[in-house]
């Protein structure tokens, strides 16, 4: 029986990967920001299988309290076997370019407060010397594009981020999961022109997910035809990237 | 956003919100009060689940509480059925009725009031409901039942979203010991054969016929019926999910009558003998089509409609053999028709199974279509019958009166809880409920 710690666990798809370890009868603990949702999340969880399931409201500004919170889950579920940090905002990358705010915020929410996250869970798993941190990241941090670059400059960030930190924690038994989804369709997409042929379910991104974190994968695009989408886009030389509208 | 159901026609430019609590559903209501019409995973073939501002349940998609001594399910509105089978027959459970896909939440099934392979036996989907968790405006939120608001709950049931927004529901599941259904088809040689099989298999839970509508003559009416039950072995394994998926809008052209001729006859000559049986998985006896995602692109870019009607036990035969006629003479008949006898009709307002024989065929749309199914209408309503609304995408005002003499008595429910401005749909519009 797995215990496992998720982060953000309101978000479609990291609610998607609790269902499918609920199944398994996992123990499982939930930050997220809206407690109403968090405790609805739980009922549903509990009927799923899960052998329990905790929560507890968090707010991913208020990074003085991280230590506080993970020092709770970790004593709750006595060993973390996997943590999912999936919690993040995808802003108005419009917006973000006339106002240094709203940059900052989401540099702030997806990038600043993951790497605290992940600073703090890294030091408590070396010390468990084992287990799997998964995190999502984004195939919008593979290369900036006038988009979207803000979310995909703090995506950048948690990328390599974690590329370090796979190396460090690799030593101690802990493995390092990152996550790249590419479109899905969520909430966080709500309302966006994306062309459907390309977006997924957060069902099918989940399922990958979790065959990843069962296998070790380092690195994984999801669905699996982002790898070579994203190939494709990364080896643009830049004297054309820059002129394409993408 | 360009919406549209699941025949792909007719299409609406609307607004979509997809509220992820109770408290979002009632902002929603405050901020809409001029008319918002629910929707689940659009299923529904016309255009009931379309508006200008839709109310898509799918974020309320949690399993609220489980009772495992009764089997009481209560959850939220936008939990699919799909969703109930995956956690519940391991633990042997199974849905009281199901329609033939497991892709609708249980708000659309409420709201449908959907019909199974079981209706002779088990009726439809509400009478396993236990009670219905309502939003009616920013304000209520009502819990209707048999016992609590019972009006409100015989307008919701087969309401088609009209009577508020569905939250939450508690189900009645359905024991088993077997993911397994032991399965038998018969063959029919004509209509009065098949009229004939369902009779003598009226005991069998499970029950349907699948009707070459091309055929003509004395092989007019000529079928396959497959009957089941679940089997009381072979262990609770979950299904496989889906397999293939239709990628692209397939010409229109390739339908026509001659290959829709062909696949009918093959379809029919798939059982050589008299009867066949075997044991098969649930996924293929209830859910065929499901194996194959987005299959409705099959009909082309146009779309297409079910036609599905009820008539009267009494006008039986005699009624069926004239309207497979006029379609089989039409030419324009659809790769599978499904032949049900229904049992008898329960007390909502607008559910549309009553006892007797039901017909459903697809028909992809094109010139001179509705001329023909104008002139089915009037066939199925002098036999006393009806249109399912959930099928539905063109009948008139006065086809829906007639069939639906209750239609008053649903407006007046919806009156008195105050919910006939809030909620609509083009469905609603087009049949003068508004």
């Amino acid at each position: 029986m797995l215990n496992i710690l998720i982060i953000g666990a309101t978000s479609a798809i990291a609610g998607e990967v609790a269902k499918r370890f609920a199944a398994e009868g996992a123990r499982l603990y939930l930050l997220g920001r809206n407690t109403e949702r968090l405790g609805r999340i739980a009922a549903d969880l509990r009927i799923r299988g899960a052998e329990s399931v905790q929560t507890t409201g968090f707010d991913a500004k208020d990074i003085e309290s991280y230590e506080q919170i993970l020092e709770k889950a970790h004593a709750s579920l006595e060993r973390f076997d996997v943590v999912l940090v999936a919690h993040g905002t995808l802003g108005d990358q419009k917006k973000c370019e006339t106002s240094v705010e709203k940059t900052l915020h989401e540099i702030q929410i997806n990038a600043v407060s993951t790497i605290a996250m992940l600073t703090i869970i890294a030091n408590m798993m070396v010390k468990q010397k084992c287990g799997t941190l998964a995190i999502i990241s984004s195939v919008a941090g593979d290369r900036g594009r006038p988009s979207n670059y803000v979310y995909g400059s703090a995506k950048a960030a948690v990328t390599t981020f974690c590329e370090g930190l796979r190396g460090r924690l690799f030593k101690s038994g802990v493995h390092v999961l990152t996550i790249k989804p590419g479109m899905v369709d969520t909430p966080m997409t709500e309302g966006m022109e994306l062309p459907p042929m390309l977006m997924a379910k957060p069902e099918q991104v989940a399922r990958d997910i979790v065959c990843a974190i069962r296998k070790k994968s380092d690195i994984i695009y999801t669905p699996w035809y982002w790898r070579y989408v994203m190939s494709g886009i990364v080896h643009i030389p830049e004297k054309f990237f820059k002129k394409m509208s993408l | 956003m360009i919406l549209h159901g699941w025949g792909r026609y007719p299409t609406v430019d609307g607004k979509v919100y997809h509220p992820a609590s109770p408290d979002e559903v009632r902002h929603l209501l405050h901020s809409h009060s001029d008319g918002v019409t629910p929707r689940g995973l659009g299923r529904s073939y016309g255009d009931s689940s379309l508006g200008g501002h839709m109310l898509d349940c799918r974020r309320l998609d949690h399993l609220l509480a489980f009772d495992a001594r009764k089997g009481l399910l209560y959850c939220e509105a936008g939990v699919s059925l799909n969703d109930i089978l995956e956690v519940f027959v391991p633990k042997g459970w199974f849905l009281p009725v199901t329609p033939g896909t497991r892709f609708v939440t249980v708000g659309g099934a409420i709201a449908s009031d959907v019909h199974g392979k079981n209706h002779h036996v088990n009726g439809c989907f509400s009478e396993h409901i236990e009670f219905i968790e309502l939003c009616l405006d920013e304000e209520r939120i009502l819990r209707c039942s048999r016992d609590e608001h019972p009006d409100l709950f015989r307008a919701t049931c087969g309401g088609m979203g009209l009577s508020g927004m569905i939250l939450s529901a508690a189900i009645q599941l359905k024991q088993i010991k077997s993911s397994f259904i032991d399965q038998t088809t018969y063959k029919a040689n004509n209509l009065e054969e098949s009229l004939e099989l369902f009779e003598i298999h009226e005991d069998k839970p499970y029950s349907v016929a699948w009707i070459d509508c091309i055929a003509q003559g004395r092989s007019l009416g000529r079928s396959l019926l497959m009957t089941g039950d679940h089997a009381e072995n072979g262990g609770l394994v979950p299904g496989k999910g889906e397999r293939f998926t239709l990628p692209v809008d397939m010409p229109s052209m390739l339908l026509n009558k001659h290959s829709i001729k062909l696949f009918n006859t093959l379809y029919y000559h798939r059982v050589s003998g008299t009867s066949v049986s075997h044991r098969v998985h649930y996924e293929p006896f209830f859910y065929p089509l499901d194996s194959i995602s987005d299959w409705n692109r099959m009909y082309g870019k146009n779309g297409f409609t079910q036609y599905q009607f009820v008539i009267p036990k009494a006008a039986g035969k005699k009624a069926l053999s004239d309207i497979l006629k006029t379609i089989a003479a039409s030419g324009k008949g659809s790769f599978l028709a499904v032949l049900k006898a229904f049992g008898k009709r329960n007390e909502n307002l607008l559910s549309f199974p009553m006892e007797g024989y039901t017909l459903a065929l697809d028909f992809k749309i094109e010139k001179n279509l509705f001329p023909l199914l104008d002139s089915l209408d009037a066939m199925v309503l002098d036999h006393g019958g009806r249109l399912y609304l959930t099928k539905d995408a063109r009948m008139c005002q006065e086809t829906f009166r007639l069939g639906y003499p209750e239609w008053t008595k649903f407006q007046n429910v919806r009156e008195r809880y105050g919910v006939r401005r809030g909620f609509q749909s083009l469905q609603s519009k087009r049949l003068g409920l508004d």
